[in-house]
Order: structure tokens, then C-alpha cells, then sequence
């Protein structure tokens, strides 16, 4: 199996936030969007979006390969499942340190609404079993979060760069 | 995509620019009290369906969101592209707006009738204007009482919300040119709830399916408020509790006191509001006060109903829209009485920081938490005392530790109406608008401006108002103001007849000096923007202006708006032909064909058009330019100092 990762393309964000809505459901108990709301503990979102200048970006887990959160928690709790594979958490050997959170170069590993439990993007593992896409990315209305093969997602990026590039040496020949 | 982008505002000033709230601002943060942009920033980023007006939710095989990108849904379930369903939401909210007022003119007009019955305390206090009206609408004054003339005038008011045939009265206001336009594109409004009502109708799912036909439809829709629902509340008010005329009051924070018990106004209807200013003067009340250890009563406002009791009896104004909360903040206030519109539902909770009893008056407009004393027109003055008495009743709950009242307070005179406002530039005698249009045509005044509308955390505070009016004054263009625009420009002392050597052009200096008036003009309350329509039609008539609104040197601006009633004012103000700047967008941003007809294409039908522009400075150019073509267009002389 390739190795998939969730990508942005930032300019298509219209910051209607259902990423993050449809997070929350999707690691509540019923997965379900009104029962969810009706839960004991309402679930939490493990994206959220961020406004920065004039844009606004989806941020969650980059499931690090060399992931700091998983070389410095001390209890082995936060694991990374294998390469180009998501890092979890696994909550019973987790002892709240809080290092995770410290040292995330992105800022999004949270504490829970209550404070006392780690949480983070999980990557739908769930869903991915059930051969779902990861819920952020299956309700993005615009299609700005895609989950895709790093090669494919690169191989569009260079096509875009070249077209620059053909433009560029083409105007430059007709001057 | 807001945001007003000036480098040089500090943090702070970016919320607002007026010192007093900046206090009031950073106390609150030292508490830990939460404001409207706390709030403000924890939207952040704010939905870009909404705000292009992409997200549908008018029926159940819904919701739908059409995409701005070519590879996403271009159309709702129902078919609707992105011109329809972006028209339909604007026209549901040029209905609210148009409900607003309408509701407001109601009361009024219920109030006249009570006047004339000699009830509720209320009366009939200018009995010109009684009389200039009755002739208009037909009514036979001779030999009658003014009590039966008021209470025929009040029926007939009454009929113009429900009535099922024919238009409505005060069309025979607009001139005919303009009259022909509007018979020829449908748009002369019938009875104001029939509008409403018949518009909402349009907007619901496979009715009207045609985003133009929609438009007008919407714009019908707001001149039913303009030319009714406000004209009838600002008529009726002047008759019932006197036409406004120059006086002289103070604005912001510091109007509070601190050793008086301090009772803020905030809404809309003076039904309310004036029976408060009577009822703070009984010495029966006063006395209670003194005995609750107090130098007296202090009534202040906050909003539109300020203006209405700062027109007519000099009461003072606490602030406008965003000071509602910084007000309450101050920790001085006994009581905060409120009727509708404009009301936030944060300040029950922040009012617990307090003593503060917020209390409500209307069934229309309750709130939990509040303390609700229902007002009855039928029993007006007592139930204004009972009001005053429960405010007096808390001073001494009052907590000095917790009690902040920036010093800022500053003189204005306001009080202008149609009648009285460029009559004065032909002196108590000769009550004429000629002057007016002369100083036009010669060149010493280039035009007239309106700015109006609201506050809105996306912009700062008061920020639009001052700079827009700072740029439009520069350039000779009176300006004229109503609602949270003109308080805003007054707490900078703009309208004190002073302001004029410090702010306008040689051309208008000239004209304030000799006339002693402020360069801007406080013509009311938000329904006063109908004033601005009467006053244009007095400009029209003088002559050598033009024949139609469409032809005067003139524009309007909001920019700050954030309410509804702003929207429908926005579309009655085009739809009589005057050019709009607007600071934020409307929600239409998601069709380039609804855009595209708003703000170009309908220019050549009706004769007005909207302009969104955020930058205050960059709208009075445009505005200015626009005054320029007018100019052009009519072969005025050029500007006498240039």
C-alpha cells in the first residue's frame, strides 16, 4: 500500500470550519452529527483553522516521520505505527506530561476540554480500516484537504512549476 | 478580507479609536470581562459562504453551499445558481430591515392615537406640522380639534401597513421624474406589510426564480421603508413630541456620574424614551433620588433612541453601538432600559459583573436575566417612573471599587430636521432652501454627503465615520449624519459649530461661519435618514439642481454598517437614485452577475448604484468623485477655491 498523507491547497479554505465539525464527530461515540452533540462528554476536534494574514489554513497532525512528540514521550505512549503511517497515541500508557505538546513544531497537540488528557489527529485510522477518508477531508466542501500519495501530490506541484517555468522562458523569447 | 488596513493604529485603536472605550477596553481585559471583540476575534477566521452569501438553508432538501471553485456544485439541490440563491438572502434581509422600521412607526403611530385620546401621558406638540400633514393626506382641518385631526392622521397611518389596494401616501413626495422611473420598473411600494410579507413569499423555495426580478422586488421592498415605514415614524414622532431643532447636549462615557443615579436608554422607540425624560423631571422622583443618597437623576442614552431624546430635550449620549457594553463596563450604571433593536444579548450576563439591572419593556424583545417591566403606551408615564424608581432603588448597591468612568465628554449641537436645517442658510426669515442650492451652483459648497449607519468589530470603532467625514469636509461637502454615525463623529467634537475652522474646505467654512452651524449636520435617528429623502425633494423643488435625485451633486455612505436595517436603507437610498458607498460588502460577493448589477449595470435604470469600499478615505473620493460628475453633468460652475 502507498503511503498517503492529508494535503492543503490553502487558497481553496473558505473557513466554513465543517473540517472541524466533521473531526469531532468522527471521534465521538455515536459518529453520528445530532447524537454526537447529545453526548455525556461532546467530542472534540483534533483540526482546526487558523487565519493568518489573508489566509486561512486547516492545520492538524503532520504525522511526523522523525516525530519529536514520539521520541521524547516517556512512557512510550505516542507511537509512530510504522513509515508514512500515522502517530498515535495509545491513551492508557499516557501520563498527561504535556511534553508532546511542548516540543510539536505545529502547535496541535492539545489537552482535552477538561485538561487532562492528550489529544491529537489520529488520521481516521477507524475509517481508513473501514476504507473511509479521513473525515476532514471526505466533508471539505472545496476540496482544499485532500488525502493523497506524496508522489502524486508532488508530481501536480512540479507540473505546476513547469508550466511557470515554460511561460516564463516563453514570454522571454518573444522579447 | 475586512479588516481596515492601517499600519499605523495601535492594537488597541484598532478596536476603537475613541479613547474612552480604549479605558474602558483595557480594564475590562485586566477583569477578565468579555466584549463583543473577544468575541469577534474567537470567529476568526469567519465562513467565506456566508460571507459571499453561497450558503442556502431556505428549505429541508437542504442545506446547500455552492462552491466557488468551477470543480465543486454550482447549483442547490433545487437548481438555484449562485445569482439566485446569493439574491434570495439579500432580499430576505432588505424585508427584516423594512420590518424594523415598520414596527418602530407602529408604536408611533399608536402613540399619536393615544395623544389624541389623552392618553399615556403623551401629546401633540408641534401642531404645525400637524396641520402641514393633514393637508397632505387630505384631511379636513377647519374648524376641527387638533385631537380629531391627530386621530384621523394616526388611523390613516395605521392603514398604510395593512391596506390591500393602492400605494403608499407619501409617494405624492417624490417628484415626478423619479415617479416615472419607478412606475416603469414596478417599484412604487403599496402597504409596508404587504411588501414584507408579499417579498418573503418571493424569496421562498420555486417562487420567484429570477435574480433581477428578485432585486426589484427587494428594492420595492426597502423604499416601503424609506418612503413609509421610516417617513411615517419620523413624521409622527415630530408631531407627537415636537419637531427637533438646534441644541446644544454632550457625548460619551463621561456623561455618566458619579454621584447621580445613572439610568442609560438604549434602543429605538421614543414612545419609550421620552417618557423617561418626563418622568426623570418629576420632583417626586427626584426627591426619591435625593433620599437614596443621591445628587439626582441622570438619564443618558446609547443608540438611535440617544438621538431621538438628545434632538428634542438635549438629554446626553453615553455612545453608540459598541459603547452598549463599555457602558455597562463603567460599573455606574443603576439601570439600563431597553426596548428593541440594535439590543445585544451579551449584556444580561456582563451586567452580572455589576449591579447593573438591564430591563427589558417590550414583549417584543425579552432577554434572560433581564428584569421585564412590560411598557404600555396606555400607561406610559407611570410605567416610566415605576422604571426610574427600581433604577434609584439600586444606587446604593452601587460598588465604588468596581466604578471606571472615563473622563471623555464632548459638546455638540445636533437637532436638525428637514424643516429647520437649510432654512438657516436663509436666516430665521427668509426660510428657504435658495441659499442652499445657490452655494452649490456658485461653487462654495460642491455637494452634500450622508454618512449613516452602525459600528462593527471588523472595522475600528467610529474609525469610518471620522475619516470619511474628515476627507468629504476637506473638499466642501456638507455633510449631514443620523444614527450611531453621528454620535461617532460628535464624541470628536465634529458637530460643534467650531469644528468647521478646524476640518472643512474654505467654500463650507465660509457658509458655517456665517450661518454659525457645524459642518455636519445631525439630522436624528436611523428612521431620520428619511430627513435626508425630504430634504432632497425640498433641494429638488428650490431648482436649478435637477429634476430627480439622480441628478443632485450628492451621495451616501455607511461605512460601518452591520444591520439589517442598514441593508434595506442601503437599497431605498439607490432605489431613489443616490450613489452608495458601502464599508463592508454585502453578502453578494458569490455572484459576479449580482455584484456586477448592484454596483454598475442598474445605474442606467435607476440612477443609483453601490460602491463596497473599506478604506473610509479611498469611499470619500469616490463619493467626491461622483459629486464631481454630477456637477459636470448639470454645467455648475466650477469650485470657487480650488
Amino acid at each position: 500500500m502507498k503511503k498517503k498523507a492529508i494535503v492543503a491547497d490553502i487558497e481553496r479554505c473558505m473557513a466554513c470550519k465543517t473540517c472541524e465539525i466533521m473531526c469531532a464527530v468522527a471521534h465521538s461515540n455515536s459518529k453520528e452529527l445530532f447524537s454526537s452533540m447529545l453526548e455525556d462528554q461532546p467530542p472534540e476536534k483534533r483540526i482546526s483553522v487558523e487565519k493568518a494574514e489573508n489566509f486561512t489554513v486547516p492545520l492538524q497532525c503532520r504525522h511526523c516521520e522523525d516525530a519529536p512528540c514520539v521520541s521524547i514521550c516517556p512512557t512510550k505512549a505516542m507511537i509512530k505505527l510504522g513509515p508514512g503511517q500515522a502517530v498515535i497515541l495509545e491513551k492508557e500508557k499516557c501520563i498527561g506530561c504535556k511534553m508532546c505538546i511542548l516540543v510539536c513544531p505545529f502547535g496541535v497537540i492539545k489537552l482535552d476540554r477538561e485538561g487532562k488528557a492528550i489529544i491529537k489527529c489520529d488520521l481516521c485510522i477507524e475509517r481508513l480500516k473501514e476504507g473511509k477518508l479521513p473525515a476532514c477531508v471526505s466533508s471539505c466542501p472545496t476540496k482544499t484537504l485532500e488525502f493523497k500519495e506524496i508522489e502524486e501530490f508532488t508530481k501536480n506541484v512540479k507540473e505546476k512549476a513547469l508550466e511557470k517555468i515554460i511561460s516564463a522562458f516563453q514570454d522571454r523569447k518573444k522579447k | 478580507m475586512l479588516e481596515t488596513k492601517d499600519k499605523n493604529l495601535s492594537k488597541l485603536a484598532k478596536k476603537s479609536v475613541d479613547p474612552a472605550a480604549q479605558e474602558i477596553l483595557k480594564h475590562a481585559e485586566a477583569e477578565g470581562i468579555s466584549t463583543v471583540w473577544d468575541r469577534f476575534k474567537a470567529m476568526q477566521p469567519q465562513c467565506g459562504f456566508g460571507l459571499s452569501g453561497l450558503c442556502c438553508r431556505i428549505c429541508h432538501m437542504g442545506p446547500c453551499r455552492i462552491s466557488p471553485f468551477a470543480d465543486g456544485p454550482q447549483r442547490g439541490i433545487c437548481g438555484a445558481d449562485a445569482d439566485l440563491m446569493v439574491t434570495r438572502n439579500l432580499t430576505r434581509q432588505i424585508a427584516v430591515g423594512t420590518s424594523a422600521h415598520g414596527d418602530h412607526a407602529r408604536s408611533v403611530a399608536h402613540a399619536l392615537i393615544l395623544a389624541a385620546e389623552g392618553k399615556g401621558g403623551y401629546q401633540i406638540a408641534d401642531e404645525v406640522k400637524l396641520h402641514k400633514l393633514a393637508s397632505e393626506w387630505g384631511i379636513k382641518t377647519d374648524g376641527r380639534k387638533k385631537e380629531e385631526i391627530a386621530k384621523e392622521i394616526g388611523h390613516l397611518a395605521l392603514e398604510e401597513f395593512g391596506k390591500q389596494e393602492g400605494t403608499l401616501r407619501f409617494i405624492n413626495r417624490v417628484p415626478k421624474k423619479r415617479r416615472e422611473i419607478w412606475e416603469k420598473y414596478g417599484l412604487i411600494p403599496r402597504a409596508i406589510d404587504l411588501e414584507v410579507s408579499q417579498t418573503l413569499n418571493r424569496t421562498t423555495i420555486g417562487v420567484d426564480n429570477d435574480y433581477k426580478n428578485l432585486i426589484f422586488a427587494g428594492i420595492r421592498t426597502a423604499l416601503a421603508n424609506g418612503w413609509g415605514g421610516s417617513m411615517i415614524a419620523t413624521e409622527l414622532q415630530d408631531i407627537i413630541f415636537g419637531r427637533p431643532r438646534p441644541i446644544r447636549s454632550q457625548v460619551n462615557l463621561g456623561v455618566l456620574k458619579e454621584d447621580e443615579v445613572n439610568v442609560l436608554v438604549h434602543g429605538h422607540e421614543p414612545v419609550l424614551s421620552a417618557m423617561l425624560v418626563k418622568a426623570s423631571r418629576d420632583p417626586e422622583i427626584l426627591a426619591k433620588a435625593k433620599a437614596s443618597g443621591a445628587g439626582g437623576i441622570n438619564l443618558a442614552g446609547i443608540c438611535c433612541t440617544a438621538n431621538e431624546i438628545m434632538m428634542r430635550y438635549g438629554i446626553p449620549i453615553a455612545g453608540n453601538y459598541l459603547h452598549q457594553e463599555l457602558a455597562l463596563i463603567t460599573g455606574a450604571v443603576e439601570a439600563m432600559i431597553v426596548d428593541v433593536q440594535c439590543v445585544i444579548p451579551s449584556l444580561t450576563d456582563l451586567a452580572n459583573c455589576f449591579h447593573t439591572e438591564i430591563i427589558t419593556t417590550s414583549p417584543k424583545g425579552k432577554s434572560i436575566g433581564s428584569v421585564y417591566i412590560e411598557f404600555h403606551e396606555e400607561n406610559a408615564l407611570q410605567i416610566a417612573k415605576e422604571i426610574l424608581m427600581r433604577a434609584i432603588k439600586n444606587y446604593p448597591n452601587r460598588q465604588r471599587n468596581k466604578v471606571d468612568i472615563p473622563k471623555e465628554k464632548m459638546d455638540l449641537v445636533g437637532g436638525f430636521s428637514t424643516e429647520e436645517v437649510f432654512t438657516f442658510l436663509g436666516g430665521k426669515y427668509r426660510a428657504t432652501y435658495r441659499p442652499l442650492n445657490d452655494a452649490i451652483i456658485n461653487g462654495r459648497l460642491r455637494g452634500v454627503a450622508a454618512i449613516v449607519g452602525c459600528n462593527n468589530p471588523h472595522f475600528p470603532q467610529d474609525y469610518g465615520h471620522l475619516e470619511m467625514a474628515k476627507a468629504l469636509l476637506k473638499n466642501d461637502v456638507l455633510v449631514v449624519e443620523t444614527g450611531c454615525s453621528a454620535i461617532a463623529c460628535a464624541k470628536y467634537g465634529m458637530l460643534k459649530p467650531e469644528a468647521a475652522y478646524e476640518y472643512a474646505g474654505r467654500g463650507l467654512r465660509e457658509i458655517c461661519e456665517a450661518v454659525g452651524i457645524p459642518p455636519i449636520l445631525h439630522l436624528g435617528a436611523c428612521v431620520d435618514i428619511s430627513r435626508i429623502l425630504t430634504a432632497c425633494v425640498e433641494v429638488i423643488k428650490e431648482g436649478g439642481l435637477g429634476v430627480d435625485f439622480s441628478d443632485l451633486p450628492v451621495a451616501g455612505a455607511a461605512p460601518e454598517w452591520m444591520s439589517e436595517k442598514a441593508i434595506t436603507i442601503a437599497h431605498y437610498v439607490i432605489g431613489t437614485g443616490i450613489y452608495t458607498v458601502l464599508g463592508g460588502p454585502l453578502s453578494i460577493l458569490g455572484s459576479k452577475n449580482v455584484t456586477n448589477f448592484l454596483c454598475n449595470e442598474i445605474e442606467e435604470l435607476l440612477g443609483g448604484k453601490f460602491a463596497f469600499e473599506p478604506d473610509p478615505v479611498k469611499g470619500a473620493e469616490l463619493m467626491i468623485n461622483h459629486i464631481n460628475k454630477k456637477r459636470a453633468a448639470l454645467k455648475l460652475r466650477p469650485m470657487m477655491y480650488q
